[in-house]
């Protein structure tokens, strides 16, 4: 009876350090993730944050990268054409780490601030925030998010600017 | 993979970075030697850059709603924003930013998409190197 009651507390107690690890390995991970939410890549880093903010590729799907790809000749009222050796990099880039897509709407060329997850995720903000001179255009993400230059979309660290 | 060919493998991309790299490192003075080499051939009557025409280019809309000025400011000592998404564009002029002038696939690259868009057509050599004497004359 005794052995067995310090059998019980022993496995209890392995019970309990084990459960403790894994959640803290787990918060570790989420962490993490949450601080580097996306891939990267050089290329595209360099060539899609020139003119804006390098936008996360799991913010579309991939034949929707697959067709900003090939019509960056006219790409929303400008010329942002590659040399082909970038242009194969970075859609290798996009197509592999590229969102699954669910609820996007697909009309003329693929826009992330049309998406329903976008809308959804922007549906508080007030349009006056929106259309001030501070943010200009909703794909203006630096606007509000600070760290967006480095991928960082906490929304924590969200600030709406006056 | 065994490390040698590893190593061997890693050896040759940085070699062949580096290469590309030097392919494309130019100064001013040899990129604008390019382009009046360029521009003798298009034109045999050429005479030379000119900042003064360089300038008039960079500030004037030429049939659309942008001219080069319109994003790079007037005076491209200062900071420029562009005209679409607001993004800072880091000043052109060498004088306030001597990495301008320096990567000849670059500075090719931003011609194409920039005459393009400004001008409807890719600029001429004399165009370019106009361009680049008016940045250059800055300070």
């Amino acid at each position: 009876m005794k052995i067995e009651r310090k059998r019980l507390l022993f496995d209890l107690t392995v019970w309990i350090t084990s459960s403790l690890l894994a959640f803290s390995l787990l918060a570790i991970d989420a962490q993490a993730k949450s601080r580097n939410p996306i891939a990267d890549n050089a290329t595209w880093r360099a060539e899609c944050g020139s003119c804006h903010v390098a936008f996360p590729p799991a913010l579309l799907p991939a034949a929707d990268w697959h067709r900003l790809m090939g019509s960056l000749d006219r790409h929303f009222g400008a010329d942002a054409t590659v040399d082909a050796k970038s242009a194969a990099e970075i859609g290798a880039f996009l197509a592999a780490n590229a969102g699954r897509g669910e609820g996007r709407v697909t009309e003329g060329q693929p826009r992330i601030t049309t998406t329903r997850w976008f809308q959804h995720e922007h549906g508080k903000v007030p349009a006056a925030v929106m259309g001030s001179s501070a943010v200009r255009t909703a794909a203006n993400c630096a606007a509000c998010h600070p760290g967006a230059a480095t991928g960082d979309f906490n929304e924590h660290a969200v600030r709406l600017p006056r | 993979m065994p490390s040698a060919a590893r190593r061997f493998l890693s050896v040759l991309a940085v070699a062949s970075t580096l290469s590309a790299a030097a392919a494309h490192a130019v100064t001013p003075d040899q990129l604008q030697a390019e382009y009046e080499t360029i521009a003798r051939k298009e034109a045999p009557g050429f005479a030379g850059f000119s900042a003064t025409r360089g300038a008039e280019f960079f500030r004037s809309t030429h049939g659309t709603n942008w001219s080069c000025a319109t994003c790079h400011t007037a005076k491209p000592v200062a900071e420029g924003r562009h005209a679409r998404t607001g993004n800072i564009i880091r000043p052109l002029a060498p004088a306030a930013n001597a990495e301008r002038f320096t990567d000849s696939a670059k500075v090719e690259k931003w011609f194409k998409r920039n005459c393009g868009d400004v001008l409807g057509r890719g600029c001429t050599a004399q165009e370019k190197g106009d361009v680049i004497a008016f940045l250059r004359s800055l300070n």
